[in-house]
């Protein structure tokens, strides 16, 4: 009986794991900062640059940090997702301009619209490193005591947008 | 004749391929190693199959740049270790720290090892041991064998 009975336990976890295994996304790395307190940055505004924008501006409030650059493909794709999170105004969205060129950036918010409450000029990619940003669109909700609720990697769509991140911002607003 | 060799050496001739583009000084020789061995050890997110050295990814540049200037700052490879590990999380290591979750990954193979030994051994010993029958069968299998033998 333990002749066939183990040999077919075996197979049957293997197909079990591979089968797992077939809907990982290794392209997805879970962040460590989740439930942690969001890195600080103090940068200059695109619109405005002599003024900052700081993490310690933001305390007290709910927002969305965008990490968009004007050279990433995917962001143009996301574009009308993150315009249309902008336009319920339940929260703040930030962008965080990802080593572009701040004209470049000023003229792809200008031929696209802008949603972001403002844009930080991350120039050398500094910040991103801090925040954990390896790929360009990512996108964090941060809570009003400054720590990060959630990290989407890649492009929000409608679908992630309704199902990961509105639950998320809904939790936080009640 | 000579020209033809010489148009070889030019033709055959291969610039060592370098990944590494930049180029950065370093006080001592032990800093260096240093950095190389973090390059090495560190992996590339974007590509997630290449380490820091053998990326081109932009990426991949930002992050030699952190660690060289880290290394600079004079912080210890264990710092650079932290720091990465920090934002990007144990994925990044390519050799995986000892700790809860990664045990199993550790002593695993060692583990199996002990079972494979403990199944062999088994086997082995019911292998040797004599095999003992019974004295009534014996003889009943030595009846039957005579009278199979046909012709005597």
């Amino acid at each position: 009986m333990i002749r066939f009975a183990l040999p077919l336990a075996v197979f049957v976890l293997m197909v079990g794991l591979l089968w797992r295994g077939l809907y990982l996304k290794p392209k997805e790395v879970p962040s460590p900062l989740i439930d942690k307190a969001a890195p600080e940055f103090s940068l200059s505004m695109l619109e405005t640059p002599s003024r900052q924008l700081s993490t310690a501006d933001m305390v007290g409030q709910v927002w969305v940090l965008n990490v968009w650059a004007s050279w990433c493909v995917s962001c143009r794709a996301e574009h009308e997702v993150i315009s249309e999170l902008a336009s319920r105004n339940l929260v703040t969205v930030v962008g965080l301009n990802y080593k572009d060129e701040p004209a470049d950036a000023t003229r792809w918010l200008q031929q696209f619209g802008n949603p972001y409450a403002t844009s930080v000029i991350d120039r050398d990619g500094r910040v991103g490193i801090d925040w954990g940003v390896y790929g360009v669109p990512e996108t964090f909700v941060i809570g009003a005591d400054g720590v990060i609720k959630y990290k989407h990697i890649g492009p929000v769509t409608h679908e992630s947008l309704e199902k990961k991140i509105m639950p998320v911002l809904k939790e936080l607003l009640s | 004749m000579r020209n033809l060799l010489l148009l070889a050496t030019f033709v055959f001739w291969v610039p060592p391929l370098q990944a590494v583009i930049e180029t950065y000084e370093f006080e001592s020789a032990q800093m260096e190693a240093d950095y190389k061995k973090l390059i090495d050890e560190l992996r590339c997110l974007v590509c997630q199959n290449q380490n820091l050295s053998a990326s081109d990814a932009d990426l991949a540049r930002d992050l030699r740049r952190e660690t060289y200037e880290m290394l600079q700052q004079g912080k210890s490879q264990q710092q650079v270790v932290e720091f990465m590990v920090e934002r990007y999380g144990d994925f990044v290591l390519y050799r995986p720290q000892f700790k809860s979750n990664t045990y199993l990954l550790w002593l695993g193979p060692f583990l199996l090892l002990l079972v494979v030994l403990y199944l062999l051994v088994r086997r082995l010993r019911a292998a040797s041991k004599p095999v003992e029958v019974d004295a009534a069968a014996m003889a009943e299998a030595k009846q039957l064998l005579e009278e199979k033998e046909p012709g005597k």
